[in-house]
């Protein structure tokens, strides 16, 4: 399959991915990337992240301007809900990550996308962020995310994209395995 | 079919707290019968694994008239030790017990109890439930996916290492119970892997004293429960890292690392023969070594304070606990690491007999500081059901005091 002689256009350079990738297995320390936020409490339960800058290709990069993503509680938390919580930022981030991938392997696998709308829910109990129960478990008791999909594909092609976009996404690998978390304080 | 017999109170369960109260009965003139399933301190006799040694100094088992008298007073008990204590008290307060009597289930009747056993029935104004807090093991629900090729038991099942197989062995739990086996486990070759989730770590000996001896005058084992922030949490909380031994050696996750025990995260799950780790083993060490830190803050104030000072060692504080910087975060069952699981993950009552609606939707019996939420019914024996040291043999004597006279008034109308 070549993709500079194919018409499907899904907006997502797959050739220059690629070349990243042959690029990379040649010099594996390049692909060591760390990513940043930073986040500052304003009021209350709102607070405003801050994403600017990242390492990778061996230095520092910077975002073509800096982006802020605020998050607060809802009022039947007793907050002023002034943004979305965190958790729906994870949601958010595990929904667009697995997104961007569907575009990506659509574009390698020469499928052209017309639309792609997903949804994502996770339910939890939240007997466990209140201490009630510690039975009960404080994150999410599960996610499910709902793809619809129009492309010019076969349902069984369509799922394969999805299915392969799970297995390449760094926020699918976040949620589903456990991660060692450092925290320091000053 | 024998008669029904009928007594005022009827106490449940001959171990160390069902003894308390029946010496509170008597004193207060209350007729009464101890049943019990088994022998006196049936638990401790059947229940316990070889080496365990009592958790508390032998001076500290005071019961309401008994104690100890030998001249080991800073010593810990073993369990043919704390049996014979037992007896003997039963057999100095002449408690009135029935043994090898199993209650099958308890009824709330007209005027009061109907306690149905498998050596006939009793009829009773007032009951009082003393079968212990730890009738059954907990096991988490991810035990459900460990492969069938690994063994799997709980510490009631547990006796000498020699009959777990040989090779590696996983002990889920860091607390009292789960630092003893690790240790104990590890030392008979069997090398050890301990999942730790939240912990109480403690020294054994603190300033030249005992923990249990500082947390004992300090007040903090008097610490009742209707006047602490939150009785929920403070009865959920894990026992202390602590082992008797004649060296009065703290056994803590440093001392287990020192033997070469290896420590991972809480176990999450287990996926496709797969273990997985929560990544939250240095919170959870940071967290033990706050509260230790704050624990000891408490002792040395009181140390100031009541001009002890000058009595004891100086003031010290313990090296933080160590943890890997990348602690593994799954486990591959099947690769023969280890062979055996061991869920040191607590302990729960079992109400299964008693027929009243007095649980909670956890399965726990309501009630207020050992009056239970039905008339003339009392608890003994829980964690923190009066005070810090209530699940103790040193707690059963001021509950039993408490709830004998709350249970004398309700006799009264």
């Amino acid at each position: 399959m070549s993709t500079s002689e194919s018409t499907v256009d899904n907006g997502v350079n797959v050739a220059a991915l690629l070349d990243a990738r042959e690029a990379l297995s040649n010099a594996p320390e390049a692909a060591q990337f760390t990513w940043r936020a930073s986040c500052e409490w304003k009021n209350g339960t709102h607070t405003r992240s801050t994403v600017e800058g990242f390492f990778g290709l061996g230095e520092e990069q910077q975002h073509k301007s800096t982006f802020t993503i605020d998050a607060d509680h809802p009022e039947v938390f007793a907050s002023e809900d002034l943004a979305a919580t965190p958790v729906e930022i994870v949601l958010v981030g595990l929904a667009s990550c697995l997104t961007a991938g569907v575009a990506a392997v659509a574009q390698h696998r020469d499928i052209q996308l017309r639309s792609v709308k997903a949804t994502i829910e996770g339910g939890m109990d939240i007997q466990g962020i209140l201490g009630i129960d510690s039975d009960v478990r404080n994150g999410f008791d599960g996610i499910k995310v709902h793809y619809e999909i129009d492309a010019d594909a076969t349902d069984d092609e369509i799922k394969a994209v999805v299915a392969q976009s799970q297995k390449r996404s760094a926020v699918y690998d976040i949620v589903t395995n456990p991660t060692n978390v450092t925290v320091e304080v000053n | 079919m024998s008669p029904v017999r009928s007594a005022t109170t009827v106490v449940i369960g001959a171990g160390h707290a069902g003894l308390a109260m029946s010496r509170c009965l008597t004193d207060r003139s209350i007729d009464h019968v101890v049943l019990e399933r088994g022998e006196v301190a049936n638990s401790w006799r059947t229940e316990r694994w070889d080496s365990l040694r009592l958790l508390t100094p032998n001076w500290q088992s005071r019961l309401p008239g008994f104690g100890y008298q030998g001249d080991d007073p800073d010593g810990f008990r073993t369990m043919p030790e704390v049996i014979d204590f037992i007896d003997r008290y039963a057999e100095a307060i002449s408690a009135p017990v029935q043994t090898n009597t199993k209650v099958t289930s308890v009824r709330r009747t007209d005027t009061g109890y109907e306690v149905a056993t498998d050596q006939g029935d009793w009829q009773c104004r007032t009951v009082v439930l003393a079968t212990g807090a730890c009738n059954i093991a907990r096991v988490p629900a991810v035990a459900e996916g460990v492969p069938a090729a690994i063994d799997m038991l709980t510490p009631l099942q547990y006796r000498v290492p020699d009959q777990l197989a040989e090779g590696g062995v996983m002990v889920v739990g860091a607390s009292a119970t789960g630092t003893q086996l690790a240790q104990e486990i590890h030392l008979s070759g069997r090398p050890v892997t301990v999942s730790v989730g939240e912990h109480v770590r403690v020294p054994r000996v603190y300033r030249g004293r005992d923990i249990k001896w500082w947390m004992d005058v300090a007040g903090v084992m008097d610490e009742r429960y209707d006047e602490i922030d939150d009785i929920n949490r403070a009865r959920r909380v894990p026992s202390l890292q602590l082992t008797g031994s004649d060296d009065r050696a703290t056994l803590d996750l440093n001392a287990l690392t020192g033997i070469g025990v290896k420590l991972i995260g809480r176990i999450a799950g287990v996926n496709d023969g797969m273990a997985q780790f929560s990544g939250s083993l240095r919170n959870m060490s940071a967290l033990a070594d706050l509260k230790m830190i704050r624990l000891l803050d408490t002792i040395d104030e009181w140390a100031a304070e009541n001009g002890v000072d000058g009595e004891v060692e100086p003031v010290e504080r313990f090296a933080p606990t160590e943890v890997d910087v990348d602690p593994p975060l799954g486990m591959d069952l099947a690769s023969g690491e280890i062979n055996t699981i061991l869920w040191a993950t607590g302990f729960r009552p079992d109400f299964s007999w008693l027929d009243v609606p007095v649980f909670d939707r956890k399965g726990m019996v309501r009630h207020d500081g050992g009056v239970v939420d039905s008339p003339g019914m009392y608890l003994m024996g829980m964690q923190f059901l009066r005070r810090r040291k209530s699940s103790l043999i040193d707690g059963a004597g001021d509950d039993a005091r408490d709830l004998s006279d709350h249970l004398t008034a309700y006799l009264d109308g």
